[in-house]
C-alpha cells in the first residue's frame, strides 16, 4: 500500500521534471524578442513578451495590461486620473508607461533599439 | 443509506465552499492566471473516493456554480467549468483504471483543470496564450497536484465511513 504512493510521488517527480524541461526549452526561445516589464514601487512584477498577445490584470488588478500586434498598453486603471491608459502604446526599447498613484510603470526590454521597427 | 448519501455529498460541497474561500484569501503569489493550489480539489477526490464519480462530479459542478456566484464573476464560471470538467473526467479515466493512487489522479486533475481553463481563455480572448503558459501551467498543476492528493489520501483515511 505505501509503495503505491512512493511510485505515485516518484511518478509526479518525473512529470514535474518534463515539465521544467519543456518550460526552459519554450522559456529560452523567447529570450529574442522583447518583454514589457511591469515594476510597481521600484519591484519587478512580470515580464510579458510582446510577441503573446493578451490580456493581463497587474498589481492585483489595479491596471490591466493588453498585448496586441506586439505592442502593448494599459486598457484599465483604478485611478481617477487614467494618464497610463492615455499614454498610448510602447513597443521599443525604453519607451515606458506609468501609473503614479498606483507606483506601477510598464517599460519595454531587450528588443530592437528605438527607431528600428520592433515588431517580429 | 440514501440519506447518509445526500449528507456526506453536502458535507464534501461544503468543504469544498471553504476551500475555496480560503485559496482566495492566499494572495496570488505568481502574475499568472490560473496558477493556484486548487484546495477544493481535496473534496471533489475525497467525493469520488468515498461515493463515486457522478457524485464527485455533481459536489464540484455545485462548487464552480456557488463559487462563482460569491467570490467570482460570469467570465470566471466559463473558466472553472472548462476546467472542471476536464479534470472530472480526467480523474475519472485514471482513478478507474485502478492502477493509481490518489496522488496520480489528483495531478491529472490538477493539470487538467488548468489546461481547460487556458484554453476557455483561448477561446474567449482569442489569443495563443496556452502555448507559452502550458509548460507553466504542467509546473504549477504537478506540484498543487500532489499537495492536494496527499491531503486526499489523508482525508480520505482519517474521516470514518
Amino acid at each position: 500500500m505505501k509503495s503505491r504512493y512512493l511510485r505515485d510521488l516518484l511518478i509526479a517527480g518525473v512529470l514535474l521534471a518534463a515539465a521544467l524541461l519543456l518550460f526552459m526549452a519554450v522559456r529560452g526561445r523567447q529570450v529574442s524578442g522583447a518583454e514589457a516589464v511591469v515594476m510597481v514601487d521600484g519591484e519587478e512584477q512580470g515580464r510579458y513578451p510582446l510577441a503573446i498577445a493578451g490580456t493581463f490584470p497587474l498589481n492585483g488588478g489595479s491596471n490591466v495590461l493588453v498585448i496586441e500586434n506586439g505592442e502593448a498598453w494599459v486598457s484599465e486603471a483604478d485611478c481617477p486620473d487614467k494618464v497610463c491608459m492615455h499614454m498610448g502604446k510602447i513597443s521599443r526599447n525604453g519607451e515606458f508607461i506609468a501609473c503614479l498613484p498606483n507606483r506601477l510603470i510598464v517599460s519595454i526590454e531587450g528588443g530592437e533599439d528605438s527607431g528600428a521597427d520592433a515588431r517580429t | 443509506m440514501k440519506a447518509k448519501k445526500i449528507t456526506t455529498m453536502a458535507l464534501a460541497t461544503a468543504l469544498c465552499m471553504v476551500l475555496s474561500f480560503v485559496e482566495s484569501q492566499i494572495p496570488a503569489f505568481v502574475a499568472i492566471p490560473g496558477v493556484k493550489v486548487g484546495l477544493a480539489n481535496i473534496a471533489v477526490i475525497f467525493a469520488m473516493y468515498r461515493l463515486g464519480w457522478k457524485e464527485a462530479a455533481v459536489v464540484s459542478l455545485i462548487r464552480v456554480l456557488l463559487v462563482s456566484l460569491l467570490f467570482g464573476s460570469f467570465a470566471s464560471m466559463f473558466y472553472s467549468l472548462a476546467g472542471a470538467v476536464l479534470s472530472l473526467v480526467g480523474m475519472g479515466i485514471l482513478k478507474k483504471t485502478g492502477k493509481f493512487t490518489e496522488i496520480i489522479v489528483s495531478v491529472a486533475g490538477g493539470i487538467l483543470h488548468n489546461i481547460g481553463q487556458i484554453v476557455m481563455a483561448g477561446i474567449l480572448l482569442g489569443t495563443d496564450v496556452l502555448r507559452y503558459y502550458l509548460p507553466l501551467l504542467l509546473i504549477s498543476g504537478t506540484i498543487a497536484g500532489v499537495v492536494v492528493g496527499v491531503a486526499s489520501a489523508i482525508l480520505i483515511r482519517r474521516v470514518p465511513e
